[in-house]
């Protein structure tokens, strides 16, 4: 049976980054062919047009050429999402092929990622790529990378190369604080130690990389120790039956709630108990379940407002310092005016000061540059005209990210995780 | 940090992911609207609104594009559906655009009111005055929609601009609009058909009689087989038979392709669609079934 057990398969999102040739493009051909999630049109449509292009073999790489003939074009292209489903997990995956926009996209495929999968060519080993990939890895929290040293069947699938990077890529992950890195010797092409194990390097004993993204452990990942409760909608039936019901609509952005939590209501102050959540089986909620949580007494909460344990409550700020990617083609300076978008809640805020900007290549941080131009990696200092309620992004990658928002084009023009509030 | 053993299961997270997404429609904007097709993917979204918005009422009417081909079995059904619900339905008629000459039909055995539902979807969508129509379009459909965003922007002449999208990051939506402009909203883009078919199956719903195997009047056309009615032309060597089918979509009868299938259940269909979903490597490529039921998922064509 291919359908995943109902009750106890999770849901695993990652992203994959590679530059241009590393194979990143046969890698997933690879995962979705010998998982089996190839349909049988897909299959005789990339026959063919292997054929055509006079190859021997199904070139895997066009099972993702949609966007390959889009590159082509000239048309911009950022972030394709794909789903694919073995026995033991469901999988989501983000690629973000463009490479003109490549920290842009990466970013924003990574903002939501539990796994990122890193292609690292066997001939060429660690360069400048890894490290901008790595480093976006870092500043995004994401819990897990697992690196894949490609093409090992160009190096002879010798265990030398492969130990040689392993060592490289352990450097760099521990002069960047990556959480969990993973180094796996792959031949996508040949099809070595994706999904099935291959006898071409006796001396590799880890698993798969199929195997090792079915058996990452998730539960640790979410914040469970505080809890927060953006407030995104207010359900007032105001009909007979359910005329005393008012219920706040959200999603858990920390901590796991119950029936009788205390409540602290932010910016506000008010304070309650929780008396029922509505939509939580058992009564008690957990990060990122979408509920609707009643209080015991009628205190004024609307959307936008935070619900938080009062004896752990989150910075109530009027500034922040945050490390934010630019993603607009219009470059921004100090002294701007945006909007931020935090949780459920939207703020007119000024960029005080753009403090710096990393230096992609040597990963050092230029100060006071002034400006930030699209791509760009930097520290700014915000300040706002309403408060919010946050916490560092390290801690919470809910309750610490937000948006930046052009008040005159409408649109999404940044991304940013707070450093540090007050 | 402790760490809690409980996580969400795929299907609750999901559903948690489509609930967020719904609500931040109704909050952020001001007059939305949910399509309805009676398809199972629509139904899907009903149930979504119900758990995202209740026990008040859904902040919005439900709108159905009726392009008056539908099969009937699907029209009683989303009647009795959201008069249960006790919701707002809108009907937005394509026979209406025809009559008022907005649209000319088409004629011959060809013949499908499937394209002219656009005229009649964005002539509803400016007298209703709606700013944020939500659909059940998934990115498992189609290649362009695997990298269409889940708040998907059309200009003044609800027009996608595939260059112009905005990056889409965390579960940070930014709904803002013009006036004039309009968003489309994709609550399920990251479910799978099979993802669908196992919710359906887990909370029990109710669908249309035609998903599950039938006997009924077919023809075949092109490899695929349609279901007999008045709407549809013949041509003289399209000859009229009995098979049993059941349907994966339920659009328009002119163009729904139908699957030889006993699947008369919705656990067997779930077992069906995880065996077509992942074909054995090519090795099954003959069967006709699976190659019927993939060439369906290509000729899907929605309003959306
Ligand atoms: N020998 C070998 N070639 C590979 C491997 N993986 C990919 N390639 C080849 O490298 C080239 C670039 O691969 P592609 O997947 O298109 O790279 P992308 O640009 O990262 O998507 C193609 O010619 C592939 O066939 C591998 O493991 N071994």
């Amino acid at each position: 049976m291919t359908s995943p057990d109902l009750l106890n398969s999770e849901l695993l999102r990652l992203v994959t980054a590679g530059s241009v040739d590393d194979g990143k493009s046969t890698l997933i051909g690879r995962l979705l062919y010998d998982t089996k999630q190839i349909l049988v049109d897909q299959l005789e449509h990339i026959e063919d047009a292997s054929r055509r292009r006079g190859h021997d073999y199904v070139d895997l790489a066009l099972l993702t050429d949609g966007l390959r003939a889009e590159r082509e074009q000239g048309i911009t292209i950022d972030v394709a999402y794909r789903s694919f489903v073995t026995p033991r997990r469901r999988f989501q995956l983000a690629d973000a092929p463009g490479h003109v926009q490549y920290t842009r996209n990466m970013v924003t495929g990574a903002s939501t990622a539990d796994v990122a999968v890193i292609l690292v060519d066997a001939r060429q080993g660690v360069i400048e790529q890894t490290r901008r990939h790595s480093y976006i890895v870092s500043m995004l929290e994401l819990p897990h990378v697992v690196y894949t040293v490609n093409k090992m069947d160009l190096v002879d699938y010798a265990e030398e190369r492969f130990d040689e990077i392993a060592r490289d890529l352990a450097e760099l992950g521990a002069q960047l604080g990556l959480h969990d890195a993973t180094m796996i010797p792959i031949s996508a092409l040949k099809g070595d130690n994706v999904v099935d194990r291959t006898d071409a390097m006796p001396w590799y004993a880890g698993p798969t990389l199929l195997e090792h993204l079915e058996s990452v452990e998730l539960a640790g990942d979410r914040n469970v120790d505080d809890r927060r409760f953006p407030v995104q909608w207010v359900i007032r039936p105001m009909a007979d039956e359910h005329h005393d019901y008012r219920g706040y609509a959200g999603q858990v952005a920390g901590g796991e709630w119950r029936v009788g939590d205390e409540v602290v209501v932010l910016p506000s102050g008010a304070r309650s108990r929780v008396s029922a959540i509505d939509g939580a089986e058992g009564g008690e909620a957990i990060p990122e379940q979408s509920v609707t949580i009643l209080l015991e007494d009628d205190v004024d909460v609307s959307r936008g407002d935070l619900l938080a344990d009062p004896e752990n409550a989150p910075v109530v700020a009027r500034e922040l310092t945050a490390r934010v990617c630019w993603m607009s083609e219009r470059p921004v300076e100090d002294r701007a005016r945006v909007l931020l978008k935090h949780t459920t809640r939207t703020v007119t805020a000024r960029l005080d000061e753009i403090v710096s900007v990393v230096d992609i290549s040597t990963l050092e941080d230029r100060p006071s540059p002034g400006r930030m131009e699209l791509n760009d990696l930097g520290v700014v200092r915000f300040r706002l005209a309403e408060p919010l309620c946050v916490d560092p992004y390290a801690r919470n990658r809910a309750t610490g990210a937000f948006i930046v928002i052009d008040e005159a084009t409408n649109e999404t023009i940044g991304a940013g995780m707070v450093v540090d509030a007050s | 940090m402790s760490v809690t053993r409980r996580t969400l299961s795929h299907l609750d997270a999901l559903e948690a992911e489509a609930i967020h997404i719904m609500r931040e429609v109704a909050a952020e904007r001001e007059r939305p609207v949910l399509l309805f097709s009676g398809g199972k993917d629509s139904i899907v979204m009903l149930r979504l609104a119900e758990k995202a918005f209740r026990p008040a009422k859904f902040p919005f009417p439900v709108m159905h594009v009726d392009t008056g081909h539908n099969f009937p079995e699907v029209i009683e059904f989303r009647d009795r559906r959201v008069a249960e619900l006790n919701e707002r339905l809108v009907v937005a008629s394509v026979q209406e655009s025809i009559d008022k000459g907005r649209v000319v039909e088409q004629t011959g055995p060809r013949a499908s009111r499937n394209q002219l539902q656009t005229t009649t979807l964005l002539d509803a969508i400016e007298e209703h005055g709606f700013d944020a129509a939500m659909g059940g379009a998934r990115r498992d459909e189609e290649r362009a929609r695997a990298k269409e965003r889940i708040f998907s922007f059309r200009d003044d002449f609800g027009q996608w601009n595939p260059r112009a999208q905005r990056p889409e990051l965390w579960n940070l939506y930014n709904a803002r609009i013009r006036k004039g402009e309009h968003i489309r909203v994709f609550p399920i883009s990251n479910w799978t058909e099979l993802d669908v078919w196992q919710y359906i199956a887990h909370e029990n719903l109710e669908l249309p009689k035609i998903y599950f195997a039938h006997e009924r009047e077919v023809f075949r056309r092109d490899g695929m087989i349609y279901a007999a009615s008045d709407f549809v032309e013949r041509f003289p060597d399209e000859e009229l038979f009995r098979a049993t089918v059941r349907f994966r979509t339920v659009g328009d009868m002119s163009c729904t392709g139908g699957v030889m299938s006993d699947a008369a259940t919705l656990e067997e269909v779930v077992t069906e669609i995880a065996a077509t979903r992942v074909t054995e490597r090519g090795e099954t490529r003959a069967d006709d079934r699976v190659s019927e039921a993939a060439m369906e998922d290509r000729k899907r064509v929605g309003y959306f």
